[in-house]
């Protein structure tokens, strides 16, 4: 007591946190990152879908962009380089023999937290996924794209999706994914001054202030317990 | 402080500056342009305004009444739900993605209970599919009358608002003689629903299915038919289809365009394959289409509500896996869901092990296989998607919403441009937007 405080006067260990909202961390064994792919055939018309799509952007570029395909729950998702989004996706709504006319959705997931043989510094840690329909054939595919949090560039797909627009502009609220290429990527939810990114997994729930007139609560994980 | 002596632009030095009141009509003269050359206005709409259908803002670029660039500005709902499934169980997940789209609750939650079942591996009893379908198409013809009651509003047809509205309350009342609740249901769980069907609200549906036909065509009486409607609708906000796939489109906008593109159809779901029902369609891509294709729908959707009752059988509501299934089947209190007495007298009188699953399964609850899935359903606005991330935990990893609300307000641009500022009011009402869908 060298300061003249008392401390520990209500019993406060760790966060103090008693709602539940602040900071909860998870370590999952495994871990829906878990690094598995799944060997041909795929089954299904997967495998139709694949060779179309290696016929569509020619067998090195397909070697170099997608370095592994998960079949899983009855869905396919295509895990791919970056470097060679655009190439897929012009394919993939192009070609005759894909037409994914559609891109129903693109967010993004932050596997910060799960565990599994890749829970190490550097490595991709957002996964920015896209969500294709084919009206032509009804098919439903995945593309997943991975990036570091010290890098975290995807190339913009809306020059050819423009519904795109708003997804990519929500996942960088959401997630501070960068993505190269879009008209104006700025905010769209959280109000356009807003520090940090809400949906990043070390951003907790209700790590705000809450603002009164005249008056300031402290994030539920910095409030005092009154064990 | 000085002031000089013009009637209409006086002006005062202050700490500030030079500060300019302006009272009069003589902006030209003020500002010294020619009002032929250069008439851009910037208005903005929004977001508290009658008429843009939520807080949704406008920001407007007008050369005298035609819009020529419109930017929608939104996220003044936003309220982190997908952010907040991630600190809750499976289970209470439902509560909170049905105060997303709420006018279309029931879509939100089955389209995550779908998701959750499908990353489960589990099929729920088949009364509860039809169950499900029931109350999901109960729930979109109450959304269309408030899309159409909304639409009447802002055309400034107040006497389709409050029709509307009064039709819906007969839904309404069904849907909450069923769940206990008008909205924000949380009846619809993975594994099965909340509860059975209260005895016999089968006669109050039928009552239902013999009344809204005739309200439907009264609605039809008050607006379809009349001049002023017509012309406000017509030509206005055209998207054709190509234009609509650009922007992700789907729902009523899409299918106005011509493209009957409905997941009911095309990718079944719950069983809809089962169900004899039309997609309706216009080839008019106006919001005339849309209104047209909305009022159809509604009447598509009481044949396929017919249907599910005459197919009711009686079984369980929720899947056998005592693992998954909530432990009791909750029965309707006066304030909406109430304690199964029954259930209470086991746990607490009876068995200590039903008392500690019950006490581990409510506060704990199951864990769901690592993986993801994404699952769509037609809602009454399109696409609702449900992009869903587990972990192998208790809680959601990530669960993202591709709502319809969201994508399709994208196309206000395409179609308002180029057009009349009233007919912005038009366009965006006949896309229908829910806001607490666009910014969950």
């Amino acid at each position: 007591m060298t300061d003249g405080f008392r401390r520990g006067a209500f019993g406060v260990t760790g966060s103090g946190d008693t709602s539940g909202f602040g900071g909860l961390v998870r370590v999952e064994p495994g871990g829906a990152v878990a690094l598995h792919s799944t060997d041909r055939p795929y089954g299904g018309w997967f495998d139709e879908v694949t060779d179309a799509l290696i016929d569509a952007v020619g067998e090195a570029t397909w070697a170099a962009a997608v370095p592994r395909v998960l079949v899983d729950r009855g869905e396919i998702t295509y895990f791919v380089v970056r470097e060679h989004l655009l190439t897929l996706v012009q394919a993939l709504r192009d070609d005759e023999a894909l037409r994914f006319e559609l891109c129903s959705s693109v967010s993004a997931v932050d596997y910060l937290d799960s565990g599994g043989p890749a829970a190490n510094a550097g490595r991709p840690r957002f996964h920015v996924v896209h969500h294709l329909t084919s009206m032509t054939y009804r098919r439903r595919i995945r593309l997943e794209v991975a990036v570091t949090a010290e890098d975290p560039h995807v190339p913009s797909v809306t020059g050819v999706y423009p519904t795109a627009d708003w997804h990519e502009r929500e996942v960088w609220d959401m997630f501070g994914v960068v993505f190269d290429g879009h008209p104006a990527l700025t905010r769209i939810l959280m109000p356009d001054d807003w520090d940090g990114h809400p949906q990043r997994k070390d951003y907790p729930l209700g790590g705000v202030p809450v603002e009164y007139v005249g008056a300031q609560i402290p994030p539920p994980d910095e409030r005092r317990s009154y064990r | 402080m000085t002031t000089t002596s013009d009637p209409y632009a006086g002006s005062r030095q202050t700490t500030e500056g030079r500060v300019y009141t302006v009272t009069g009509g003589d902006w030209d003269q003020t500002f010294g342009t020619d009002l032929h050359e250069e008439e851009r206005l910037v208005v903005n709409m929004g977001p508290q305004h009658p008429s843009t259908h939520g807080v949704l803002r406008l920001v407007l670029d007008l050369e005298g009444e035609t819009v020529t660039k419109a930017r929608v500005v939104i996220g003044y709902l936003h309220t982190g739900i997908e952010k907040t499934t991630e600190y809750r169980t499976w289970t209470q997940g439902t509560t909170l993605v049905t105060r997303m789209d709420y006018l279309a609750p029931l879509f939100n939650e089955t389209a995550y209970c779908l998701a959750v079942e499908k990353l489960l591996g589990i099929a729920v009893p088949q009364r509860a599919q039809t169950i499900r379908v029931l109350v999901m198409e109960l729930n979109r013809i109450a959304s269309h009358l408030v899309g159409l009651a909304t639409f009447g509003m802002e055309m400034g047809a107040l006497t389709g608002m409050t029709n509307g509205f009064r039709e819906r309350e007969l839904v309404l009342d069904v849907l909450e003689e069923i769940t206990g609740l008008r909205m924000n249901h949380a009846y619809v769980r993975p594994g099965g629903l909340a509860q059975d069907l209260p005895a016999g609200v089968e006669v109050r549906i039928r009552e239902l299915l013999t009344v809204m036909p005739e309200r439907i065509a009264a609605m039809h009486r008050l607006l379809t038919g009349q001049p002023i409607w017509q012309r406000r609708l017509k030509d206005v906000g055209y998207l054709d289809v190509t234009g609509c796939l650009a922007l992700g489109v789907t729902g009523p906008v899409l299918r106005s365009a011509g493209l009957p593109w409905d997941l009911r159809k095309v990718e079944p779901y719950c069983g809809y394959e089962t169900y004899d029902f039309e997609v309706p369609t216009a080839d008019t891509a106006d919001a005339w289409g849309r209104y047209l294709v909305r009022v159809a729908e509604i009447g598509e959707s009481l044949k396929i509500i017919g249907q599910a009752v005459d197919r009711l059988e009686p079984g369980p509501v929720m899947v056998e896996d005592k693992k998954i299934a909530w432990p009791a089947q909750l029965s309707l209190g006066a304030d909406g869901m109430g304690n199964s007495l029954d259930h209470v007298r086991h746990i607490m009188g009876q068995s200590m092990e039903a008392l500690i699953h019950h006490f581990k399964l409510v506060t704990e609850g199951f864990r769901v296989p690592a993986g993801q899935v994404y699952q769509a359903i037609e809602s009454p606005r399109g696409e609702l998607g449900y992009h869903v991330v587990s972990d192998g935990g208790t809680r959601p990893f990530r669960v993202h919403v591709r709502d319809p609300s969201f994508v399709n307000l994208q196309a206000t641009a395409a179609m308002s441009e180029g057009g009349m500022i009233a007919d912005v009011i038009a366009a965006i009402a006949s896309i229908d937007p829910v806001m607490g869908g666009v910014d969950r």
